[in-house]
């Protein structure tokens, strides 16, 4: 099926080799990191990580939230969403793929990854991480992949792959929830240390995810001429503004346990991030960007005379998932580091190789997410 | 010799059948010190030993670094002049630094203006090795807390789990960063994470760590804190003393005389 991926216009090759020079812009830079090693990133003894695994952390939410079509179209038996399923699992494959890979950018010993298997510690919250990635990428890209070939040869999937998608459901709910546990286990990192963390993880990640799938069906429209209708894309936004909704009361529970108990070291990270502390606030203004943004996208998907508007829609899903972005894939990293267990406030910035690393991993996820949405609309279309 | 050393010697001696001792009896080529192997009786028994240090910070006074420059020479501890890429295995921190959550109100300007050793703490119940997702970092029978620099894939758990500050990445190749090359412990390569293993490499060979026989006010007192009449327990139940973030449960075996 996959030979469906190389025909394509010109836009689709243009598109394509965009992409390829972006991952061989990553690819150069990630030489040079293997040649020198992490210290060509902006992190240090004190802020030991930062882009990589706050991209990690953002697009394990991208992946569980397939889940969002899924669930209504397999357990509810929503007919609506039955053209973007597919497109709601292979988003799952590529971000978990891109999820994979952060993970092994970061690794001071990429050589050494397999003693992650060859020496299983179920002590260690990343082993479990790593398990329930690997096996959330295969679930959806198999069952992806058998329900598509079935509807190419038009026979009903085998009953296996109806087995293989019910086990992805709590499996999408898994992958964040262990995530989470990364940082909420961690004892002395106040930021990371709390239960609503992985709640938290779970609903931004269904507003920001679903708000992506919204975006999709839009450029499947305009690009591929594969229109998923308006009515999924309306049910989407409302799941997305509910998620959206319980993201910013996430926020604020946190906002009230840290300065209503006034514990210093609860307020600490909080007070670096959205009002300087100790006179450093690099990222003061994206946070409050992202808590604006979010508010005001996440009215407008709850608005339906607004949403129902295609440009409110878009600039709202835009907004949602930047503003997410910044909270997951900056914030919380990097705050969740400072003040450090010596209370020094060490500010991070990552460097122009760091930066080329994470757009060619995200330039391979999309490659990967582009070949594999061609082949579906392809057979879907029966070109 | 006293009661006290020769107890000491023998524990620390057993530490040679799970390291270098055994290396050296497989290999006899590389043996890098012959141990004899007749005067141990026991197997090393998980959790009967547990090596502990008192700093008396009464003692360890002014800009005195002799400790830190003993250990980082020892241990090949690499200098790449700047913070972010800093390695150490112990250094001074201020006094609110290292004790964030003690009293600081009202309390005596000298004591606030003390610099304080900090190394890693060899907790009871380490934090580092359980985010480890290879067991590259372990705790050994004699609660030391030790990293295996063959097996560490860098992902760095271990230094976001330490609530101490305790552990550091070689972002860059530490080799050529070595001042004076030393014979006494091996060097690392880029991308694994070290921090302090209590001198595991002397205590095989029945000798204290580095740190404690530099010192000339006699500021470090290192030992046992499982038997009950060794110094270290006869000065803690002497002293008021102090672990750093005891509210956390790691049961720091570093202990302070404020
Ligand atoms: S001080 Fe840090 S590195 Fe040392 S044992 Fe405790 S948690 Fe681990
Ligand atoms: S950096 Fe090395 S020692 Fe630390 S958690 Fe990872 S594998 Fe273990």
């Amino acid at each position: 099926m996959i030979e469906k991926a190389l025909k394509g216009g010109r836009g689709y090759w243009t598109w394509v080799a965009f992409l390829l020079v972006v991952i061989g812009l990553g690819v150069t830079a990630y030489a040079r990191q293997m040649t020198i090693g992490l210290g060509v990133t902006g992190m240090g003894r004190d802020i030991s990580w930062g882009v990589y695994i706050a991209q990690f952390t953002f697009l394990v939410g991208v992946a569980a939230s397939a889940v969002m079509l899924v669930l209504p179209y397999y357990l509810h038996n929503q007919k609506a969403f039955s053209k973007i399923v597919i497109v709601g699992e292979f988003l799952a494959v590529s971000a978990a793929l891109m999820c994979m890979l952060f993970i092994l950018a970061d690794m001071g010993r990429p050589d050494r990854v397999l003693n992650v298997l060859l020496y299983p510690s179920p002590h260690s919250m990343v082993f479990w991480d790593v398990m329930v990635l690997n096996g959330y990428l295969l679930l959806n890209l198999v069952s992806g992949w058998a329900v598509l070939g079935a509807e190419r040869k038009g026979v009903a999937p085998a009953p296996w792959v109806k087995a293989l998608i019910y086990l992805s459901i709590p499996w999408a709910f898994s992958i964040h929830t262990v995530t989470a546990f990364l940082f909420a286990g961690l004892p002395g990192r106040h930021l990371w240390l709390t239960a609503v963390l992985a709640p938290r993880f779970l609903a931004s990640a269904f507003a920001a995810g679903t708000a992506i799938l919204i975006l999709l069906t839009f450029v499947l429209k305009r690009f591929a001429k594969f229109d998923a209708g308006q009515e999924p894309r309306l049910k989407l936004a409302v799941l997305s503004s509910y998620a959206g909704l319980a993201n910013l009361f996430f926020l604020g529970t946190e906002f009230f346990t840290a300065f209503y108990s006034n514990i210093p070291a609860h307020k600490h990270s909080l007070q670096y991030l959205f009002f300087g502390f100790e006179g450093h606030a690099p990222l003061v203004p994206f946070m409050w960007f992202s808590l604006i943004t979010g508010i005001i996208s996440v009215s407008v998907l709850l608005s339906p005379p607004l949403r129902r508007k295609n440009g409110a829609l878009i600039a709202a899903c835009i907004g949602l998932v930047v503003s997410i972005w910044i909270d997951k894939g900056m914030g919380l990293v990097f705050g969740g580091f400072v003040p450090t267990p010596l209370e020094a406030i060490v500010d991070y910035m990552p460097t122009a190789t760091e930066i080329s690393v994470t757009l060619g991993i995200w330039a391979i996820g999309l490659l990967v997410l582009t070949m594999l949405l061609k082949t579906a609309i392809a057979v879907k279309t029966q070109e | 010799m006293s009661q006290n050393r020769r107890e000491f010697l023998k524990k620390a001696g057993l530490g040679a059948l799970a390291g270098l001792g055994a290396a050296a009896g497989l290999f006899p080529a590389f043996a890098l010190e012959q141990t004899d192997m007749s005067s141990f009786t026991d197997k090393p028994v998980p959790g009967k030993v547990r090596w502990g240090m008192l700093i008396d910070t009464r003692k360890c006074l002014g800009n005195c670094t002799e400790c830190i420059v003993r250990c980082h020479h020892d241990h090949n501890v690499p200098d790449f002049g700047k913070s972010k890429s800093e390695v150490k295995w112990i250094w001074k921190s201020g006094y609110e630094n290292a004790f964030p959550t003690a009293s600081t109100q009202f309390q005596n300007p000298e004591v606030l203006e003390r610099q304080v050793l900090t190394l890693c703490n060899h907790c009871s119940e380490p934090p580092c090795t359980k985010a480890c997702p290879t067991e590259a970092t372990f705790k050994r029978w004699d609660g030391i807390v030790s990293i295996d620099y063959h097996r560490c894939i860098g992902c760095r758990f271990c230094m976001a789990a330490c609530p101490y500050g305790s552990r550091s990445f070689n972002w860059e190749d530490p080799r050529p960063k070595v001042k004076e090359l030393s014979t006494a412990y091996p060097t690392r390569m880029r991308g694994v994470v070290e921090k302090c293993n209590f001198c595991s490499e002397r205590l095989v060979k029945g000798e204290l760590p580095a740190c404690v026989v530099s010192c000339a006010e006699n500021a470090l007192t290192f030992g046992d804190l499982n038997k009950p009449d060794s110094e270290i327990r006869k000065l803690l139940a002497a002293n008021e003393t102090m672990q750093r973030k005891p509210e956390l449960g790691t049961l720091p075996s570093v202990f302070y005389i404020i």
